[in-house]
């Protein structure tokens, strides 16, 4: 499952990140595999996402987050 | 004893805070203000026997070279005989994303400085639940750790005596780099290795160079920041706990609020409005005092210093040149306050997150949202605080767009043109029209703003890939003693450098409207004289005489036919091309102009004078189709010389700066024209 694909309040792990299309800063930001990510909320537009990287709060684009590749823990407040 | 200490680490941790409480007052801005997007040096007082420079560097997250930011940490860090080299680096760190503020810790150490950690809002841990194990953290990295809190003060005692022991600290890297690459990294250590990284230093690079592929490099970089990470998580899994029930609560709701999809932007719409509507109504009141008190000052001394070129040149020059300026405090003041407030908030981050989508079809990103609004107080800083826009393209459009929001330098002309052709009706019982009308003109600055960078995408190549990734950073209530600070800092750097400007223009344009060639100005009482004329009639007549046959009068009936279009009189042309050093120097400008020959008998205000000015026909010179089309004309047109030097330097391209120049200015002319000419 990608990034993009998670529902806001649901919670993640970072399996892979694709670097090829991904700055350096991801990981300097805290963003690697291992991290736990939570989606927070996506902008009003779509787009940029809202995440928590370990509980620390981060701000990416959609085209980004759809090069993460991520394993759910969670199901997030609209969840099935 | 004399050291020099750096202040390092992420946005949004207080570093400022740091500084402020570290020097007071004491301190020196570098080249141009901004929000600590260079340096900063100040003086504190370590211990008895330990006076300190303190320099503060921009915020960053990693020394690993992405951005200008980077880079003047980086030349700051690495040459021993930069002037600021340090003695010793602080790095500031804060509670909530502790983990985060360490990796530049951990870099910053292993350059070999002596290093202290400081981590700040140690007021705020309860309410986060969270703990930090000081003694833990500070013997696993073998390193100085204060805890503070720049809020309530405490701990900073702590900091001074943990720097003051600066001598004894361990410089043993923190991390083992053969771990990443054992082979690669056997004889090299991080300052090489960073060298390589930045690649800038041919002769430097030389030394480190090695066959490594981009590839290699990238992934190598990669591994180091994650073991970084992986030292930092075994250190703080000892000395640090968060409470994940604590983190969220109001933070969450606010946030929810302020993005929502209709509520978000009715709530930015909403600030900006009453930041403008602010700037203009709570300034009336200073304004007018100190108009009044540079008038009367100006009166006085003409009435009580001895009649002579001197004192003309203070009554008529200097003074009301001066007024010019100083009338702008309580404006400037304002708006660095309501942007210091914004920054300091978090809020600014959260405007970011909405508009980026917005601002994406136009060539900019979210983060230009920054610049732009920064630069409707002053373009310089605003063009600056543009180097955290990672992608080039962007970065580039958003600085050739930013001079056309409405800087504070064009508040002036604005007040005075509106409030002498636009009449003082209120609409609907409560809009005043004024007020609209100067709404309106920022709201122009922004529209040409996107139009401009709209036009420029088509135009500027596409350079890599274009990404956001920003901090979301917690809603702090601001510190009171920051936004002072920054409201003074501003104003103080507003005042000295458009101060120096007008000071000078106002000496040489009164110099040149008093003086003038000996066969015309010089034998003006002669000339005048054949007429017969009553004795209030000569002296009238005899002053305008004068003033169009000075030096000046000659200047402005040579470049009046380039202006005569937009119906401005050679006194106005000659006002608007002082303004292309800095527009703010208009008033001033046209002040002194109608001031010379005046000899201040009334205590005249400015808009008084010029409500009074008339064409040869007899209309007042200041009509609606004069007004409007100069108010075209300073919103557009590149008016300042120091935006222009900076746009040289982020650019590193005169091509650029001259098309921002020439484009700018040329819009500004073509459209006062047809303004001028519709409603004439």
């Amino acid at each position: 499952m990608k990034l993009h694909e998670l529902k806001p309040g649901q919670k993640a792990v970072v399996r892979h990140l694709n670097m090829d299309h991904l700055p350096m800063k991801m990981i300097e930001m805290g963003c690697f595999p291992g991290s736990e990510v939570e989606l927070v909320l996506k902008a009003p537009l779509g787009d940029p996402y809202y995440l928590r990287i370990d509980g620390m709060p981060l701000c990416i684009r959609k085209d980004m987050a759809m090069q993460v590749d991520v394993e759910p823990l969670t199901f997030g407040i609209h969840g099935n | 004893m004399e050291i020099k200490i750096a202040l390092v680490g992420n946005p949004n941790v207080g570093k400022s805070s740091v500084f402020n409480t570290l020097t007071g007052l004491n301190q020196k801005v570098g080249n141009y203000p901004g929000i600590t997007v260079d340096r900063k040096t100040g003086m504190a007082k370590i211990s008895e026997s330990l006076k300190a420079t303190v320099i503060d560097l921009p915020g960053i997250y990693s020394l690993q070279p992405a951005s200008r930011d980077e880079e003047v940490v980086l030349e700051t860090l690495f040459d021993p005989k930069n002037t600021y080299y340090p003695d010793v680096v602080v790095v500031v760190a804060e509670v909530e994303n502790l983990k985060r503020n360490l990796l530049l810790f951990t870099q910053v150490r292993d350059l070999g400085f002596p290093t202290v950690l400081a981590i700040n809002m140690i007021d705020r841990l309860e309410k986060k639940g969270i703990t930090v194990d000081r003694d833990i953290l500070s013997e696993k990295f073998h390193t100085e750790v204060v805890l503070i809190s720049t809020r309530t003060g405490e701990g900073l005692p702590d900091l001074k005596a943990a720097i003051a022991r600066y001598g004894e600290a361990n410089t043993k890297p923190l991390l083992d780099l053969t771990t990443v690459d054992a082979e690669y990294f056997q004889s090299k250590d991080y300052k090489t290795w960073l060298i390589r990284l930045r690649g800038i230093d041919a002769e430097e690079v030389a030394s480190a160079e090695d066959r490594l592929s981009e590839g290699d490099i990238k992934r190598l970089q990669q591994k180091e920041t994650v073991r970084r990470y992986q030292l930092i998580a075994e250190v703080l899994k000892a000395g640090y706990t968060k409470d994940p029930a604590a983190a969220k609560g109001w933070q969450a709701r606010v946030d929810r609020m302020l993005t929502h999809r209709i509520g978000g932007y009715l709530i930015f719409f909403a600030v900006m409005l009453l930041v403008f509507q602010a700037i203009f109504s709570w300034s009336v009141i200073p304004m007018d005092w100190i108009d009044g008190q540079f008038a009367r000052l100006s009166a006085w001394l003409s009435a009580t210093l001895p009649e002579g070129k001197l004192t003309e040149l203070l009554a008529e020059g200097v003074v009301p040149g001066v007024g010019g300026v100083v009338i702008f405090i309580p404006q400037i003041a304002i708006l660095f306050m309501f942007i210091a407030l914004l920054e300091e908030s978090g809020y600014m981050s959260r405007v970011v997150f909405l508009m980026d989508k917005i601002m994406r079809p136009f060539g900019l990103s979210g983060k230009s949202v920054v610049p732009l609004i920064s630069g409707v107080a002053c373009a310089i800083p605003a063009i600056m605080s543009a180097r955290n826009i990672e992608n080039a393209r962007e970065r580039l459009i958003t600085m050739m767009v930013t001079p056309f929001a409405t800087c504070s330098a064009r508040i002036p002309v604005y007040v005075i043109i509106i409030s002498l052709v636009i009449p003082e009706h209120t609409l609907f019982g409560f809009v005043g029209l004024q007020g609209l009308v100067m709404t309106l003109m920022y709201f122009l600055g922004f529209l040409a703003a996107l139009m401009g960078a709209w036009l420029l995408k088509k135009v500027v190549r596409a350079s890599g890939k274009s990404y956001l990734l920003i901090e979301m950073p917690p809603y702090r209530r601001p510190q009171v003693r920051n936004v002072v600070h920054t409201m003074i800092e501003k104003t103080r750097a507003f005042v000295e450098g458009a101060g120096k400007i007008i000071l000078s223009l106002s000496i040489l344009l009164w110099f040149l409207g008093s003086h003038g060639p000996s066969d015309t100005f010089g034998r003006a009482e002669e000339m005048l004289s054949a007429q017969n004329l009553s004795e209030a009639e000569f002296a009238d007549e005899l002053a305008g005489y004068k003033l169009r046959h000075s030096y000046i009068g000659m200047l402005g009936s040579a470049i009046e036919p380039v202006f005569r279009p937009l119906g401005y009189d050679w006194k106005i042309s000659i006002a608007v091309l002082t303004s292309f050093a800095a527009r703010e120097v208009f008033v001033g400008n046209l002040a002194t102009l109608y001031n010379i020959g005046s000899h201040g008998e009334e205590a005249t205000r400015i808009v008084e004078r010029m409500a009074q000015e008339r064409r040869p026909d007899g209309s007042p010179l200041f009509d609606l189709a004069t007004g409007i089309s100069l108010l075209l004309f300073y919103a557009f047109a590149m008016q300042c010389i120091s935006t222009v030097a900076i746009m040289r330097k982020e650019t590193n391209s005169w091509k650029w700066t001259l098309i921002q120049m020439f484009s700018m200015t040329g819009l500004a002319y073509i459209s006062a024209m047809i303004a001028y000419n519709l409603l004439k």
